[in-house]
């Protein structure tokens, strides 16, 4: 029978939820790497007993963890295979926290300096990641997209890892500004029909695509509007929230805008607007139905000053029409004095018959639908803030 | 052998129950109790100085002998009470928040 296991980072430490096909119970387990910033956890599709973690702190900077066994153990990476995972004095290998940006002499160009808020040009300085996304392929191989904005790729399951400096080196690079949450690149989506072909986003700069595995990368943010800009229609400057794409249709994306809910249908080359009836297009959220490519789902938040749900009511808005047409979900979840957020990696669907779907919230809940949408229940209610939920479906 | 208090999260990263006991060569200064504390854990690299620069993280102080000495030069020798073992080098997490 199938099972899933959710997989959820918070501000105090990350959890691990299981159940089997009919996700009606669930059994807990952590926190694990308690008092730790957890951004991100995901776990290969390839090897789905190898997840990857990202363990970050204010006073001690950024941990990789990674583990082989679902989940139940963890360490550092930085044992090559078939070694101890300890040193002769019973100490864990390991140092896989080096995150430096390429100032090499090979790119061409001196990666130095983006915009900062004052609009003066202020040096990168690494400060987390804030998404990790295996290789769809290999469990060895995976993505880093890190704060101050770039994106780094390990192949040797985490130890080392190098930049695909060509996104920062493109040109437009000093241009980009930091949002209030940080000069982020969170969101990376790897194409299933074509290995070389890349997504990334990043807050404050917009959307980019590689179509030669990383090396060069290109702004896809045509179409995009933007008031908090001089030129709304700028090549750069967009706050991006979050772009998620069904995996059997990867050329349509669906993007959850600082403002907007946008869709392309030629890989990002344009898009255009499908906010339709919200009640507001603002929010962080957007997830794609498994096995239907025109069921969206959104989590309308307030306003960019509000950041929590409208009218005290949390709702799951859900469009079967690619957008545009959208229908509020409320069955399971508070429809009064809610006033949580929910982020960007915070939502996820499963690939089960019917799909289910799953969020977590800034005041520590995570919801699960196991009818894609139409009813909700919580599985926790009062864990730290969660930052980041993904979902694998087990065999 | 130095001593040296880790504050509870660099314990638990590194698997340490209680403080680390380290060899250090004279002269006895910031950047050798360091390099000893990184060589022996490297999971505590990048955690308490920058990769590159081996800067202070910001927020994170070292006091020993009831001094903060977290602006002294990294090469200036630490009190004879902590080269001789007797007090130890205290890492530890700024007061941050309110």
């Amino acid at each position: 029978m199938s099972k899933v296991r959710v997989l959820v980072g918070t501000r105090k430490g990350a959890f691990i939820l299981t159940s089997d096909g009919k996700r009606e119970k669930w059994d807990v387990s952590g926190p694990h790497f308690a008092g730790w910033e957890m951004y991100h956890l995901k776990g290969s599709p390839a090897d789905p007993n190898r997840i990857y973690a990202s363990q970050t702190s204010g006073w001690f900077g950024q941990i990789i963890q990674r583990s082989d066994d679902g989940g139940k153990t963890w360490h550092q990476p930085g044992t090559p295979p078939g070694e101890p995972t300890t040193a002769p004095d019973g100490m864990p290998k390991g140092e896989s926290n080096k995150f430096m940006y390429d100032t090499s002499a090979e790119t061409g160009k001196p990666l130095t300096t983006h915009q900062f808020y004052d609009g003066t040009q202020h040096p990168w300085e690494f400060k987390r990641v804030w998404h990790l996304e295996p290789s769809l392929t290999d469990p060895n191989t995976v993505y880093a997209g890190v704060e101050d904005a770039a994106i780094f790729r390990s192949t040797d399951g985490g130890q080392n890892w190098k930049e695909l400096s060509g996104l920062r080196g493109h040109g437009t690079g000093p241009k980009w500004q930091p949002g209030a949450g940080g000069m982020c690149l969170h969101t990376i989506i790897l194409d299933p029909s074509n290995p070389k072909r890349i997504w990334t986003a990043i807050s404050a700069a917009g959307a980019f695509r590689s179509d030669d595995s990383g090396e060069n990368w290109k702004p896809i943010n045509k179409g995009l509007r933007s008031q908090y800009i001089p030129d709304q229609d700028a090549e750069v400057g967009h706050c991006v929230h979050h772009i998620a794409m069904n995996p059997t249709r990867p050329g349509v994306l669906f993007m959850q805008k600082h403002w907007d809910v946008m869709r392309s249908d030629d890989a990002g080359d344009n898009w255009h607007e499908v906010s339709g009836n919200l009640p507001t297009d603002f929010g962080f959220a957007i997830d794609v139905h498994a096995h239907e490519p025109e069921t969206v789902y959104v989590v309308p938040i307030t306003s960019d000053g509000l950041h929590y749900v409208q009218d005290g009511k949390l709702r799951v808005y859900r469009s079967r029409t690619g957008g545009n047409e959208w229908e509020a979900l409320t069955k399971g979840l508070p429809q009064k004095d809610c006033y949580v957020n929910v982020l960007r990696d915070a939502m996820a669907v499963d690939s089960l018959d019917k799909c289910g779907i799953y969020f977590g919230t800034s005041g520590g809940q995570v919801y699960a639908s196991a009818d894609a949408g139409d009813s909700w229940n919580p599985i926790v209610r009062d864990l730290p803030g969660v930052l980041s939920v993904e979902v694998q479906t087990l065999k | 052998m130095i001593r040296v208090m880790l504050p509870t999260h660099l314990r638990t990263l590194a698997h340490l129950k209680g403080d680390v006991e380290l060899e250090v060569a004279p002269p006895v200064t910031q950047r050798a109790v360091l390099d000893a504390l990184e060589a022996r854990y490297p999971m505590l690299r990048g955690t308490i100085r920058d990769h590159v620069t081996l800067q202070r993280r910001a927020f994170l102080r070292f006091f020993a002998c009831e001094e903060d000495l977290s602006h002294e030069s990294p090469d200036a020798p630490l009190p004879e009470a902590v080269a001789s073992g007797k007090e130890p080098f205290v890492i530890i997490g700024a007061i941050a928040g309110g």
